[in-house]
């Protein structure tokens, strides 16, 4: 945070914006903006330089061929890495989550290098892909409500001793890992597998990161009745049988 | 097969005994109430001649129309101007799966053209099957996300499909995905039909570079793709016929995507040997296409139909209704043919309706009412379209849903 001004970053959305990942850059910058913080928001396409000076980074979702290309540009641009190293709060989500581990498996099939930011390591599951509606308990650590989201991956993510899950699920796979863990934090980058858009479903999530970046412990309360109206929603239909 | 156009006896016994199959299959589907019988009647004769498609489509001229938008809507227009040629068969109530497609063949045994919209994921099949003369290809954008139908991997599928292909292929130059799938051909015309939605076609489908786009050119910054140059255009009113000759667009149908499907339309017809004049002054019949654009009396109003399945859709419709006050009524559900995911209302730019009154209903409203909320927007929940309605003063209300939720509207609003 410099002046008054929240500098919000979302990395490449030319390769990673495939569901709706827009939705989180706009509810951080309409919550902030709500608390009468200025936003300057940046967009940051995948043949410019990701500046190393913001506070808050979002990275979303996209497909296996942009998602290596994704990975092979921000290790070769470093800016992210930099940023992280600055203490910037990074929030991403499914192909931008499995980017910012130690490795993934690419559109070839192959292992390839993460920006080992968040220690988790992701492989591809056998069976089927893991679409719909998810319930979890995110962890309590954070004083966060229950979360809502759509999944819509393939991927097995193990998160490591350097990381802790996000939320255990109640009903879904998140991670996919069998162990009903979903995401994955640090303390300042956190990973989900969450669509829906996830801050949309969550707005406190968003808060959570306004709170990080701005080093507050509160922030003034806003009118959320639309927000938890559709979540009631959700948490609802979640628990419908298919 | 040539010989015998328009008559059921060049089928063989069993490819007749599965047509009849069919038919029956579908009469009593429609008996039992269970729509309008085309898909299972299909289904039943293609099961007894898997090859049935091909058969009946053997003493038809074809052309295949594929796209994410407008598939259903160009259908109908080359169907009309094809007609000027002689009788055409077209699966004008857009069943555009196999056994849809294999039903409304069967019903046409008396015609010359066979105009066929065909789903994206089946193109390259249908191709193979039918040996059509002509496919068109106006867009591909993301549609369906929880289908995990990656958009560049349905271009990839076309371009197999279609490499080798003898027909002429019609495609849009200004989307680069449908360039890609296209440029496998040996027989491309290319059509500047325009393209509002962009965000599908940032990198490059063939090298992953990142695309270049001043003004309405494009071109991959990194390898040699780039924009084709076009022989027919959209330009304004008119279109632009390869010999630089302009051509006045009259419609019923509203909207910038209507005038790029009729340009479309109008290059197909060419290839099938239909003036461009004759053409466009045939689209003009076409008033609603399965009740879109059609404005139905409800409630003491006027509500304009119109569908909008994803994101391009959203973004082709807001460029087409009257400007404030005009209200505008939204409605989205999420089932099964919806796509079950809602993620992508986020990549829909609904400050473009600042200045409406908004009414929000379907399945879904409630995603769409935080959607609203976050981008700033004043709206109103509603339970009905009835409540909604009423709430508008009389007068014109735009009326916009996705697909499942079009199917409520028209049914409530006895279209």
């Amino acid at each position: 945070m410099s002046d008054n001004s929240l500098r919000l970053v979302w990395v490449y959305p030319d390769l990673l914006s495939t569901y709706g990942d827009q939705g989180n850059a706009l509810v951080v910058e309409r919550r902030a903006r709500q608390r009468g913080l200025q936003v300057e928001r940046y967009d940051v396409r995948s043949d410019q330089p990701v500046p190393t000076s913001g506070d808050i980074y979002l990275i979303g979702g996209g497909e296996d061929r942009p998602q290596r290309l994704a990975a092979e540009r921000l290790r070769r641009d470093g800016g992210l890495q930099r940023a992280v190293g600055n203490g910037a709060i990074v929030f991403s989500v499914c192909a931008g989550y499995q980017i910012l581990g130690n490795e993934f498996i690419n559109d070839l099939g192959q292992r390839e290098p993460g920006l080992g930011l968040l220690d988790v390591v992701s492989t591809r599951g056998e069976g089927a892909r893991c679409v719909g509606d998810v319930l979890a308990d995110i962890d309590p650590q954070l004083g966060l409500p229950e979360l809502t989201g759509f999944e819509n991956h393939q991927g097995v993510t193990h998160v490591g001793p350097a990381a802790r899950p996000f939320a255990r699920v109640r009903l879904g796979n998140g991670n996919g890992t069998g162990d009903g863990t979903e995401g994955a934090y640090n303390g300042t980058v956190f990973g989900t597998y969450m669509h829906g858009p996830v801050l949309a479903r969550n707005p406190l999530i968003a808060d959570l990161l306004l709170k990080l970046a701005l080093d507050v412990n509160a922030l003034p309360p806003t009118d959320d009745r639309w927000y938890d109206a559709l979540r009631a929603e959700r948490v609802a239909a979640a628990q419908q049988p298919a | 097969m040539a010989g015998h156009p328009g008559s059921s006896e060049s089928l063989s016994a069993r490819a007749k005994l599965a047509v009849t199959a069919g038919k029956a299959a579908a009469a009593v589907s429609r008996a039992a109430g269970r729509g309008s019988g085309s898909v299972i009647g299909g289904k039943v004769a293609l099961r007894l001649d898997p090859e049935l498609l091909g058969r009946l489509a053997g003493h038809l001229d074809v052309v295949l129309v594929s796209a994410t938008n407008g598939k259903t809507t160009t259908t109908r227009l080359i169907a009309e101007a094809l007609r000027a040629s002689g009788p055409v068969v077209s699966n004008a109530l857009g069943a555009n799966m196999p056994a849809g497609i294999t039903s409304a063949l069967a019903g046409g045994s008396d015609a010359k053209f066979g105009v066929i919209e065909v789903d994206e994921k089946y193109l390259a099949g249908v191709a193979r099957d039918v040996d059509p003369k002509a496919i068109a290809l106006l867009n591909l954008s993301r549609d369906q996300l929880d289908r995990a139908a990656e958009t560049r991997m349905l271009a990839e599928k076309w371009r197999e499909g279609l490499a080798g292909s003898k027909a002429v292929i019609i495609a849009n130059a200004d989307d680069p995905l449908v360039v890609w799938a296209a440029s496998s051909s040996p027989n491309v015309v290319w059509v500047a039909a325009g393209q509002a939605w962009k965000d599908d076609a940032w990198s490059c489908p063939a090298c992953g570079g990142v695309m270049q786009r001043p003004g309405d050119d494009w071109y991959c910054g990194e390898c040699g793709f780039r924009r084709p140059t076009p022989s027919w255009a959209l330009s304004g009113d008119h279109v632009l016929d390869p010999h630089g000759s302009a051509w006045p667009i009259h419609l019923q149908l509203p909207g910038r995507a209507n005038k790029a499907n009729a340009t479309s339309s109008a290059a197909v017809a060419a290839v099938f040997g239909v003036p461009p004049q004759v053409a466009l002054e045939r689209m003009y019949q076409v008033q609603a296409v399965a009740g879109r654009y059609d404005v139905v009396q409800f409630q003491g109003r006027d509500l304009r139909l119109l569908l909008a399945k994803n994101p391009a859709g959203w973004l082709e419709t807001f460029s087409l209704i009257d400007p404030p006050p005009t209200p505008v009524i939204l409605s989205v559900n999420a089932r099964g043919a919806d796509g079950t995911d809602t993620s992508w209302l986020w990549d829909v730019d609904y400050t473009r309706l600042a200045g409406h009154p908004i009414f929000v209903l379907g399945d879904r409203k409630l995603d769409l009412a935080v959607r609203l909320e976050v981008a700033g927007l004043d709206f109103r929940v509603c339970e009905t379209l009835d409540e909604a309605a009423q709430m508008a003063p009389p007068g014109r209300i735009e009326t916009i849903a996705n697909y499942t939720a079009f199917q409520d509207l028209r049914r409530r609003v006895g279209n």
